[in-house]
């Protein structure tokens, strides 16, 4: 059982700020996700647990105790590379063994939890092998093998997946999550670019942003549990980073202000958002968000015209024409005989409406929860 | 060929058959006039070398010569029972042996230094083939002259520092004298060896280390159970291009200890035979000797290099 709190943590490489001040927390036998776009840092951050960075400021914890100065091997983590990072000339069992073998452990130690990783991971008959004669999704098992019999306190994964074909990722996902729920008491990191990846495997997600040259920005952008950052993203990097397809964005000025309501004015679309009214000023610019799956077609008082239909199978991607507005405003449905040029009715929930204020900090969600018409 | 598809089909299959016979054709045509020149340089000399040795041919007189069959190797007077070329090979398998050695310990070393990433690397990377590049004559003069027992710098120092007592004739003294040689040959290749190691450390892949350093594996253990058979291909290409180089070695002994029997290799044995003494035919057997020494140790190594790849490979 192991915590991890980092305090305060920055990474400079050179002049360019890649982390800024993050604080977090991690429990005991948390599955803990870092995601985000390309150069947030968040391979970085996981490299400073593992110790192979050293932090520019701030305090790493484990269990209570200071591991900035301690060197990878005592911080009693394992890390699972995106790469493998197996070593070519040795067969998987010298993979797994190596980590191992300047340890003092009791005799049979060694090929006991090998037989245990084996097991997990069904690397039957592949103990011999080199890891060129393996199959991707071999290699990466071998690699969480090999990660697993070093019983660490916390394990760590730098994009363990994105070598792997769309297929055999879904699967590997699925041996990762229940590999947790076999594990338990381990603490798990994984880095991820793969919102799907961070919204099925995570207990907690925390979605950094890059900082883009900024040393006064902050890199996590959101924390919490993968329902939160959906249903309350807390600024708008974070809603149009969850969720696939993208969160809808249409630009408005705060029209009028009530009880746990605001009316905002979109290109003439006049729309109540069940909202705190709070710290918000009558003509204020803001932007609306609504995701697409939360678009309802068929009813409501407003129209539009169908521009564009993509045919999923499952469901149907609707781009509807905003009069006024460049980006048409997309919408997820199941009904597949809607046809472009159609002209569509379509209600935007007051209840599924975001906010986003001028510095992209989104207004709360009211305490009421009424359904009802949004525009 | 890409334009296939732009072909009637009936010219297509007329070709199709005609194909690889016509690569194989241009091929041959592409490689012709290496072959002809390596022909003119290697072949021909080489085989002249051989037909020499077995005649009894001399520089004052090259037209006047007759076969003597394999006199000049096992007759009486013949190679095989010659004390001196005996020393010869000897002398030269010591100073392979030992400054391949040393160049190649050297050399590991210095490439794991530099390995380091650092500011500096790309200068000292380039600093670094001064030796390599000086021609040997040169450097090997330059070194005699540190070295000479009465003006030589190195033992102006070393009895400076009290490390000597009287000063040591580097050059001439039979006991020293291959050492010395020795010495320089190494500061000379070892830079060598080093270029070629790093090439070598540098494929490692960065993440076997840093996995290593996460199992917190020993610096030690990682350099011999990963850098080390990592790297060992490359390593022993290295050494059998030095060992090759080191066997026929000529310029260095030559200029810093001419003809002196203690320090003599093949290579100046075969060049006192045949101008100083005029004996070709005698030379000629020396050289044809030296040639299939080499040769063999070359087709050995080949073997033992394609073991180690195809185990690297495996």
């Amino acid at each position: 059982m192991s915590r991890i709190e980092l305090r305060g943590i920055s990474k400079r490489f050179g002049d360019t700020p890649v982390l800024n001040d993050i604080d977090l927390s991690i429990a005991p036998g948390e599955f803990c996700v870092f995601v985000g776009p390309s150069g947030c840092g968040k391979s970085t951050l996981l490299r400073l647990l593992a110790g192979l960075e050293d932090p520019s400021a701030g305090e790493i914890e484990i269990d209570g105790v200071r591991v900035n100065q301690l060197p990878p091997a005592q911080r009693n983590v394992a890390m699972v590379f995106q790469s493998y990072a197996l070593y070519p000339h040795m067969s998987v069992f010298q993979n797994m063994a190596f980590g191992l073998q300047h340890r003092k452990l009791p005799a049979g130690e060694i090929e006991r939890r090998i037989a245990d990783a084996v097991r997990i991971l069904q690397l039957d008959g592949l103990l011999q092998r080199r890891p060129k004669e393996l199959s991707g999704g071999q290699r990466q098992r071998v690699a969480i093998a090999r990660a697993i019999v070093r019983q660490p306190k916390v394990f760590l994964f730098d994009e363990p997946l994105s070598n792997l074909d769309a297929a055999l990722r879904v699967q590997t996902r699925l041996e990762i999550a229940s590999l947790h729920r076999a594990l338990g008491s381990a603490s798990m990191v994984y880095v991820t670019h793969d919102q799907v990846e961070a919204m099925t495997l995570a207990d907690r997600i925390v979605l950094l942003q890059p900082l883009a040259g900024r040393s006064d920005g902050l890199s996590v952008a959101q924390a919490g549990a993968p329902l939160a950052l959906y249903h309350h993203p807390a600024n708008r990097f974070v809603a149009a980073f969850i969720g696939s397809p993208a969160m809808n964005f249409v630009d408005a000025t705060v029209a009028s202000l009530g009880d746990g309501r605001v009316l905002v004015d979109a290109h003439g679309m006049r729309c109540a958002a069940q909202l705190s009214p709070q710290g918000l000023a009558v003509g204020e610019p803001v932007t609306l968000g609504i995701r697409p799956e939360h678009v309802r077609l068929g009813e409501g008082a407003q129209r539009a015209r169908v521009s564009h239909v993509e045919r999923l199978g499952e469901v149907s991607h609707i781009y509807l024409e905003l009069p006024g507005v460049g980006t048409p405003l997309l919408a997820k449905s199941a009904r597949d005989d809607i046809a472009i040029d159609e002209r569509l009715a379509f209600d935007l929930p007051a209840q599924a409406l975001h906010l986003f204020r001028a510095d992209g900090v989104a207004q709360a969600r009211g305490t009421a929860r009424q359904s009802g018409s949004g525009c | 060929m890409a334009d296939d598809s732009l072909r009637p089909p009936f010219q297509n299959a007329l070709l199709r058959g005609g194909l690889a016979a016509q690569r194989v054709r241009r091929a041959w045509w592409m490689a012709a006039p290496m072959l002809l020149v390596l022909a003119a340089v290697g072949a021909w000399p080489l085989l002249r070398t051989i037909w020499f040795s077995l005649t009894d041919s001399e520089l004052s007189n090259l037209g006047d010569y007759a076969f003597i069959g394999l006199e000049n190797y096992v007759g009486e007077y013949g190679l095989l029972a010659s004390a001196e070329w005996w020393q010869a090979v000897g002398n030269t398998l010591l100073f392979t042996g030992l400054s391949v050695t040393l160049e190649t310990l050297l050399g590991l070393a210095v490439a794991l230094l530099l390995n380091q990433a650092s500011r500096l690397r790309t200068l000292l990377r380039a600093a670094l083939l001064v030796p390599w590049a000086i021609p040997t004559v040169v450097s090997a003069k330059m070194w005699s002259w540190m070295l000479h027992d009465q003006f030589g710098i190195v033992n102006h120092h070393l009895l400076a520092l009290g490390l000597i007592a009287a000063p040591l004739a580097w050059t001439a003294d039979p006991q020293l004298s291959l050492f010395s040689i020795v010495l320089v040959d190494v500061w000379k290749a070892t830079p060598y060896m080093a270029l070629l190691i790093l090439a070598a450390l540098q494929m490692v892949p960065e993440d076997c280390y840093e996995a290593a350093r996460v199992d917190g594996v020993p610096r030690w253990q990682v350099f011999r159970r990963i850098t080390l058979p990592l790297i060992l291909p490359g390593l022993l290409v290295a050494m059998v291009f030095r060992t090759l180089d080191a066997l026929r070695v000529f310029d260095l002994i030559y200029v810093m200890t001419s003809n002196s029997r203690d320090t003599q290799s093949m290579s100046v044995f075969v060049r006192e035979q045949l101008i100083d003494f005029g004996l070709v035919g005698y030379g000629s057997a020396a050289a044809t000797c030296l040639f299939f020494m080499i040769a063999l140790l070359s087709i050995i190594a080949m073997g033992l290099m394609r073991r180690t790849f195809e185990r690297a490979a495996a």
